[in-house]
């Protein structure tokens, strides 16, 4: 009953989700409507070494002696089925390239979700339970310094700290690639590479999250529910643990799903940084490139991203509280 | 069953359960007394009820809480007595016996069940914590002993209701669940603090019972906070009167009630309004004036209708209604006011009464029907259409802390409604001002900002605000459910006053039977966005027709009490 | 009650030290040709000078002055975070006080529009903007703009709808008082503070935002700034490690600050909402 439930909810917040999708796609569409110089050119990738009847071809396709509504759905057209168009200066297929980068930097934004999500909820409980103790004002201070770093910045701080003075850890990239590691012998190498990227692209979001959660939880503690926990003979422990706990936890996931995009956006920073093998370093790439197209296809495909996220996160609210009626409009 | 409550019990002091001797508790620095609670000293007998009545502020609530130690420390804390629970002085013990007598010797019930219960755990487990916490029985000897106890508090389909998280439930049941909660390892001492004030009156008879009931069947003392006199004398058998953190009369119910001697107590007692309809002698039944309001056929519905039931209506049937239906708030309401007359709109939460006051002022737009105020159809009207029959009806709205904007000065306040009828800005201050003195304020508290005044005068204000643009009609929402029993009676007074005065038409919205007998001569009974009953007063009350109104008249707390107080 | 508001506003000594350390840096961007006299452009200098080794913060690869590059770049950084937070507030504000006042569809399409701006990878999307609008200050205050405005407006929003069902609005509509007039005169006067404060903590996220978008490449070109020169500096991290920690305290310090100075207007804003 509660999975039939359930996939009933994941297919609605499906549905919700096209409306989000197309504007995205009209987004980029009126993007390319801004940028100098015709479509077609800016699809080729400007002066990227485009043979000028592929150019011509473009422009056929894409319809562009027509009005600007058949372009429109001529764009929406192509991209709806998945057809991102070719990048010339990587010679390659423009979904290809994306899917290629596309799992290192799910894996650097789920390493990032655990640590900051995870960290944040357990940092914000201790601050809260010591409430002007000496945890609480280091855990506070330490959040109010992370929360107003730059991201790019701590992430050159901590190469010239672990890596380049006490060479803990690799500088860049996701491998070590004249090591040639094969199966399993890659993954600690890739964990090891691992650290340093997620420790930058998670301080600003565990910052925020202890702050949330340790606000949350106070403000819960005082809850009229806390009392009549209290007044029912529990500890402090158990009405933490069992009440206020899972109560606080509402409002962090909630912000852990609004800030997906911000983060995708932040591993931008992190990966050029680091040399990391994801979107945002192919983002950084192409737009150095001015490889136009492959830059709207990067945003269009993590903005998809974005919206399965929300999905999941949307989920997890749903198991946890139950005053959510699923099926309906949350 | 009133009757004999405190008859019995006066006088006689049963075997004490809790002594609570020269309390003291002290407040943070910043307050505007030092002390909350100031050298009270009180008893609870084994099996006896004894309530504490006060207004707001009167430190009740704090004293009730320091006995479990629930005060939010270090702001608020006990400076001096001793709380003795069967000799044990609570203020003393360590924390690990305070949780122990937590839930199994004294439990507490709380005002708001919503807020009281934690929305994320069933209300079957958040019972079952208490004996995981004090006992050591089997999961399965802990949920018969919750469920035998939801029979006992008579929740329907207990076996269900243990797996049903609170916001399934109504508040009625809410209430229930904290009330199976408190007695479900037969503590010695049950503190109910205002448990019924959040209900409506006819929960809160159906509770009230309830609560006597189990009481006398467990022989559990009960320590009863309220304001409501009338709560007093269904349950109480002995009261102590509470004024700034002081006790100002402690006795037998009887005595108290019938027999005040503080003046406090007096006063508070006087104010309670009677449930006897007052003789108008200025109104003529004989001499019917023409209508002023005509209303015929309103309706008004939120919400779109659906056709399927919500799962959890189909999975628990009698649980939990559907609120994704369309909810019909008003349904097909045919009304006339005469001029001159005052009508008062009785009904509990959710039975349409505001909503079809907002349709009449025009702050909802009624899906169908027609509403005729002195010869103009105002149903379907624009706020443009509107603006011009602004000065014919106008409102006292309930919440006299919301109703003010905090930002503008009294007096512009008051004379923003002339001024927007054409008055000069000049004309209308003077005539704010005379308006202060009419609803009994310094005139000089035109140059002031509502949030210096109390609640009472901010009542005031905004009933100048309503007469300034001298309306034919006024419709008063509630206008003194926000406010302390003393200041109600003023309030509703001066009301009375200001319509004889002025010959006002007057739409009284009230939830409280009391409240409208004080003031109206003609009643109207709401349930459910339908007009059940209508007619004068006093014919109601001696012969109501309708179920409902009568189990609304029998529900009124303390109705026995009050038919054989004297009428001044 | 305004007395007080300044009581518990600068007796918080975190606010004093914010405070303080913004009007350091507001100096230095009104007064930065007197401070710092030399063309941060210009090679000044040897490369690679240490800090305090004649220059107070050394040179940088070209010889350029890193002192006169932070009070420059403070000038570019502030300008473009307060400019486009201006932008952002007064866009997302008329949005929000749009949709919270008229409700109904307008609601439901304004805050459809507002959702779909925050569930968009905004700084991918400011690159976007950026990259196509060709890097120019104002390009960057549009991208920092557009993307910025929707926690206003879902704000702004809430507060007007709270404050549109309280009585005393209901109170203004039954006199008859203009719609315009409700919006302007009432809800929104009682409103401003949870604006200001929301403006203030933007700000900062402004000045990030820019930061990165400049160490990127994609500032406004012959302005020097914060996040040009460590972007910069990043390929000399071995060797002149200051090329890089310095702007980035600058930026550190400067986004602190005015957090620590918005925190503390929200405390001294809403006294009873101070958590504990």
């Amino acid at each position: 009953m509660q999975g039939i439930r359930l996939i009933r909810f994941i297919m609605i917040r499906l549905v919700q989700a096209v409306p989000v999708v197309l504007g995205v796609v009209v987004l980029n569409f009126l993007l390319l409507q801004l940028a100098p110089g015709d479509a077609a050119t800016v699809l080729a990738g400007e002066a990227g070494g485009a043979p000028a009847e592929y150019v011509e071809q473009l422009r056929a396709r894409f319809g562009l002696d027509k009005p600007v509504v058949v372009q429109l759905g001529l764009y929406l057209k192509n991209i709806l089925l998945l057809d991102l168009g070719f990048s010339f200066r990587n010679n390659a297929p423009v979904l290809g390239l994306i899917l290629d980068r596309l799992w290192p930097t799910l894996l650097l934004m789920g390493a990032t979700f655990v640590v900051s999500v995870g960290g944040g909820v357990v940092l914000g409980v201790i601050a809260a339970l010591g409430v002007r103790t000496w945890r609480d004002h280091l855990i506070s201070i330490a959040a109010v310094i992370a929360y107003a770093t730059p991201l790019f910045w701590i992430g050159l701080m901590l190469i010239l700290v672990f890596s380049i003075r006490l060479d803990w850890f690799p500088t860049s990239g996701m491998e070590n690639v004249v090591a040639f590691h094969e199966g399993w012998a890659r993954v600690p190498d890739i964990a090891h590479h691992l650290v340093l990227p997620t420790i930058t692209l998670s301080l600003f979001y565990l910052a925020l999250y202890t702050r949330l959660m340790r606000a949350t939880v106070l403000e819960q503690r005082g809850a009229e529910y806390a009392t009549t926990a209290r007044a029912k003979g529990l500890t402090e422990r158990a009405i933490t643990l069992r009440h206020v706990l899972r109560n606080a936890l509402l409002p962090v996931i909630t912000m852990a799903g609004v800030q997906v995009g911000a983060l995708l956006g932040g591993s931008v920073v992190v990966e050029t940084v680091f040399a990391w093998p994801g979107l945002g370093q192919l983002a950084y790439q192409s737009l150095f490139a001015r490889d136009f197209n492959l830059l709207l296809g990067i945003f269009f495909l993590s903005a998809c991203l974005v919206v399965i996220v929300n999905i999941i996160v949307d989920v997890i609210y749903v198991l946890l509280d139950p005053r959510i009626q699923v099926g309906g409009k949350a | 069953m009133t009757g004999s409550s405190f008859q019995g019990s006066a006088g006689s002091e049963a075997e004490p359960v809790l002594e609570i001797r020269n309390l003291s508790i002290a407040l943070p620095v910043w307050a505007d007394r030092c002390l909350a609670v100031n050298s009270v000293s009180l008893t609870v007998g084994r099996g006896e009820t004894l309530c504490v009545v006060g207004e707001s502020g009167s430190g009740k609530s704090v004293m009730a809480r320091s006995i479990l130690r629930l005060l939010p420390e270090p702001h608020l804390r006990i400076s001096g007595g001793q709380i003795l629970l069967d000799g044990e002085d609570l203020a003393r013990v360590d924390d690990r016996r305070m949780r122990q007598i937590r839930g199994g010797e004294i439990a507490m019930i709380f005002q708001e069940p919503m807020v009281s219960l934690n929305p994320l755990m069933t209300v079957g487990r958040q019972i079952d914590e208490i004996l995981e916490v004090h006992t050591d029985w089997s999961k399965a000897e802990r949920r018969r002993r919750v469920i035998a106890t939801f029979e006992d508090v008579r929740l329907p389909e207990p076996a269900f209701i243990v797996d049903a998280y609170p916001h399934e439930l109504s508040g009625g049941q809410r209430q229930r669940v904290m009330i199976a909660m408190s007695l479900v390892l037969e503590p010695k001492l049950i503190i109910a603090d205002e448990p019924t004030t959040a209900l409506d009156v006819t929960t809160e008879a159906q509770i009230l019972t309830l609560l006597k009931e189990l009481q006398t069947k467990h022989g559990t003392a009960l320590l009863f906070i309220t304001h409501n006199f009338g709560v007093v004398a269904e349950i109480a058998d002995r009261v102590a009167v509470m004024r700034s953190g002081e006790l100002v009369e402690y006795g037998p119910a009887g005595d108290v009630l019938d027999n005040p001697q503080h003046p406090y107590t007096k006063a508070l007692i006087d104010a309670v309004p009677s449930l006897v309809p007052r003789k108008h002698p200025s109104r003529k039944a004989e001499t019917p004036s023409e209508p002023i309001l005509t209303v015929r056929g309103l309706d008004k519905t939120y919400g779109r209708a659906r056709t399927n039931p919500t799962w959890l209506s189909r999975l628990l049937p009698g649980l939990g209604q559907s609120r994704r239906g369309a909810v019909r708030a008003v349904n097909k309401v045919d009304l006339d006011i005469r001029r001159g007359s005052a009508v008062a709109l009785v009904g509990e939460s959710g039975s349409g009464k505001s909503t079809l006051a907002r349709c009449l002022i025009g702050l909802e737009h009624a899906d169908a029907g027609s509403a005729v105020i002195a010869g103009d159809e105002i149903v379907g009207l624009s706020r443009k259409g509107w603006r011009p029959l602004r000065s014919r009806i106008q409102m006292v709205f309930q919440d006299p802390f919301a109703s003010l904007n905090p930002r503008t000065k009294v007096g512009d306040i008051i004379a923003r409604g002339a001024i927007l009828q054409g008055e000069s800005p000049h004309a209308a201050m003077s005539q704010a001002r005379n308006l202060l003195g009419l609803v009994g304020l310094d005139p000089k508290a035109a140059e002031r900002y509502p949030h210096e005044f109390s609640g009472g005068q901010r009542q005031r204000i905004g009933i100048a605000r309503a007469l300034a643009v001298k309306p034919d009609i006024l419709i008063a929402d509630e206008p003194v459910s926000a406010l302390d029993v003393s200041v109600q009676k003023q309030v509703l007074d001066l009301l009375d006053d200001l319509r004889r005065q002025f010959g006002l038409t007057m739409l009284f919205i009230t939830h409280d039977l009391r409240v409208a007998a004080h003031v109206c001569e003609d009643i109207v009974v709401l349930k459910n966005g339908t007009i059940v009953e209508r007619g004068m007063t006093a014919d109601i009350f001696a012969n109501p027709q309708h179920e409902y109104t009568r189990t609304l008249l029998s529900s009124v707390p303390g109705r026995n009490w009050q038919r054989r107080r004297p009428q001044g | 009650m305004t007395s007080s508001f300044w009581i518990r506003f600068a007796g918080n000594p975190r606010v004093l030290v914010g405070l303080i350390w913004l009007a350091l840096v507001l100096i230095g961007a009104v007064a930065a040709p007197l401070i710092a006299p030399l063309d941060p452009f210009a090679m000044t200098g040897k490369p690679f000078v240490r800090p305090l080794d004649g220059f107070l913060f050394g040179t940088d690869s070209l010889g350029r002055s890193v002192w006169s590059g932070l009070v420059h770049g403070a000038r570019t950084t502030l300008l473009i975070a307060v400019i486009a937070t201006l932008a952002a507030v007064a866009f997302g504000g008329l949005l929000g006080a749009l949709s919270g006042f008229y409700g109904g569809r307008i609601d439901n399409l304004l805050m459809r529009l507002t959702e779909f701006f925050q569930t968009i990878p905004s700084f991918i999307f400011a690159i976007l903007l950026v990259a196509v609008l060709s890097p120019s200050a104002t390009s960057v205050v549009v991208a920092i703009a557009t993307v910025s405005w929707p926690p206003i407006a879902r704000i702004v929003r809430a507060e007007v709808m709270s404050l549109r069902s309280r009585e005393f609005i209901q109170a203004a509509i039954t006199l008859g008082e203009r719609d315009s007039v409700i919006l302007f005169r009432q809800i929104l006067p009682n409103a401003l503070s949870p604006l200001i404060v929301t403006g203030s903590l933007l700000v900062a996220t402004a000045i990030l935002t820019e930061s990165a978008l400049s160490f990127l490449g994609l500032g406004a070109p012959n302005y020097m700034s914060w996040g040009f020169m460590i972007g910069a500096g990043r390929s000399f991290l071995r060797d002149a490690w200051w090329l890089v920690a310095i702007p980035g305290i600058a930026i550190l310090l400067t986004v602190l600050s005015i957090n620590l100075v918005g925190e503390g207007l929200n405390d001294a804003l809403n006294p009873r909402l101070r958590t504990p």
